[in-house]
């Protein structure tokens, strides 16, 4: 399973991406567990909303963050929110 | 107190309400106590609702509504209204019974998260026998259910000798009904399990064939299902990391407001179990004697106390130490360093024992006739 670079990815209804203020984290919440995020991955997923492909993310983040080369880093991560069901494509 | 006093205290993460100890089923395994009779008091909607409010805002976002069977509540539905306005992640954990479509939408729309779906076996013969109630149709009807509203779900098997051998149906019945996550849950010998724990506990050999045969379908349907595999304890060789920590992450209240760091702690002598119908959450947390006494590793006896692993597993459970050996400071006598180790063996070979000799003892189902006698 990896990520189809012309395919929008969006986040699964199966989970709750959700900002804690107790915790000063995103984290992701599913049936009797939590992951917590650090603020780039939250950043990543807050992007999978069905309208965006991986391209469209990493130049959105790369815009924002004033960065480049953030491609594989993305991937990297997009590729295991995917294994573990976070994210989904059609 | 045996708790440390200089100790960085966490706040709660997970909060399980036990809102009634009430349940149609009979399960002999079930893991409330087993004088459940003497606390027949509820919290009111109101209590309830100021202890979601006052967990969430030390920090607890896992809620989960649980019982004996949660669905008796008539205040359910408001309460994960509540749940889900001060931001929980809500998820019910119920045996199905009593369950209808129309209460899976009107939960649904209150915010409700998550159902998990206990089954007690993959025939109907078995789980009518297990739950002490004809059950098996209408459960699977609720998991499709649960599934058609969109809702992730668990289901929930509780393995033992009696259904260990039905493990591929088991999986295949998880398949057929859509399960997200299928927790296997080895028993855990506490209270009633304890009570019929010859007659529960499956041989080693069992186990075996069962947990390679729940390993490969794992393997065949990884990204599809997700397995929560609960081990049993007795065959291994080191404890589980009970609670993840005394009074560092779990909070249970139960029925009748008793705030407890395990669902088992009732059982500990003098602990002196405070009630949320006293006082705040907050206090009961970070000030209470219940919540600091086996707080950090002061109170550590021998092996625990110099042994280079006690950070991984805390010294094991306090519940089944004081349970299987009589001392609550001692180690988890499924620790093979612990001086109670055989204990266990003891228990393993009795319960092999009653197996291999077909034993006639009936099971004790978890009711209260039987509760009230053994109270
Ligand atoms: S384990 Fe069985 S008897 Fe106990 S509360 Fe759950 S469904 Fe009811
Ligand atoms: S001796 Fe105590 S701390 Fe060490 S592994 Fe055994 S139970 Fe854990």
């Amino acid at each position: 399973m990896t990520i189809n670079p012309d395919q929008p990815l969006k986040f699964s209804p199966l989970h709750r991406l959700q900002w804690e203020e107790a915790q000063q984290k995103f984290v992701i919440l599913y049936p009797e567990g939590m992951v917590e995020l650090n603020l780039s991955s939250a950043e990543i997923l807050k992007l999978c909303d069905g309208a965006h492909n991986l391209g469209q993310i990493v130049s959105e983040l790369e815009q924002k963050f004033a960065a480049s080369g953030l491609t594989n880093d993305i991937t990297a991560f997009l590729d295991i929110a995917l294994k573990n069901g976070w994210i989904q494509q059609p | 107190m045996a708790g440390s006093n200089n100790l960085k205290i966490t706040p709660p993460r997970w909060l399980l309400a036990e809102l009634t100890y009430a349940c149609p089923l009979q399960c002999p395994y079930c893991s409330n106590p087993v004088d459940y009779s003497n606390y027949p008091s509820e919290l009111s909607t109101e209590d309830w609702k100021r202890v979601l409010s006052e967990a969430r805002k030390m920090g607890a976002v896992q809620l989960g509504f649980s019982g004996g069977e949660p669905l008796t509540r008539k205040d359910l539905a408001e309460l994960v209204r509540h749940a889900r306005g001060l931001g929980y992640y809500s998820n019910l954990i119920t045996s199905g019974y009593g369950m209808t479509e129309e209460k899976i939408v009107e939960l649904k729309e209150a915010g409700l998260d998550h159902i998990q779906v206990s089954i007690q076996a993959s025939t109907q013969e078995l789980n009518d026998h297990i739950a002490g109630t004809a059950s098996f149709e209408h459960k699977k009807k609720v998991a499709h259910l649960v599934k058609k509203h969109g809702y992730p779900m668990v289901l929930c098997v509780v393995i033992h000798r009696e259904n260990i051998h039905q493990m591929p149906e088991i999986l295949a019945m998880a398949e057929e009904l859509g399960a997200d996550y299928l927790e296997l849950a080895n028993t855990q010998y506490y209270g009633w399990a304890h009570m019929n724990r010859d007659l529960l506990m499956p041989t080693k050999e069992q186990f075996e064939q069962a947990e390679a045969i729940a390993q490969a379908f794992k393997e065949k349907v990884a990204g599809k299902m997700k397995i929560y595999y609960v081990v049993p304890d007795y065959y291994e060789n080191r404890p589980k990391a009970c609670m993840n920590g005394w009074g560092t992450t779990f909070l249970t209240i139960a029925p009748d407001g008793m705030a407890l760091p395990c669902h088992e702690a009732r059982v500990l002598p003098g602990l002196d179990c405070p009630n949320v119908r006293d006082s705040s959450i907050e206090r009961i947390w970070n000030e209470s004697k219940a919540f600091n006494f086996f707080r950090g590793d002061d109170w550590m006896k021998e092996p625990c106390r110099s042994c280079d692993e006690k950070h991984k597993d805390h010294g094991g459970c306090r519940c089944q130490a004081y349970l299987l050996s009589g001392d609550m400071y001692a180690a988890d006598p499924v620790c093979s360093k612990s001086p109670d180790h055989h204990l266990i063996d003891e228990a393993i070979a009795s319960a092999r024992n009653s197996a291999l000799t077909a034993d006639e003892k009936p099971l004790i189902f978890r009711n209260s006739k039987n509760s009230r006698q053994l109270a």
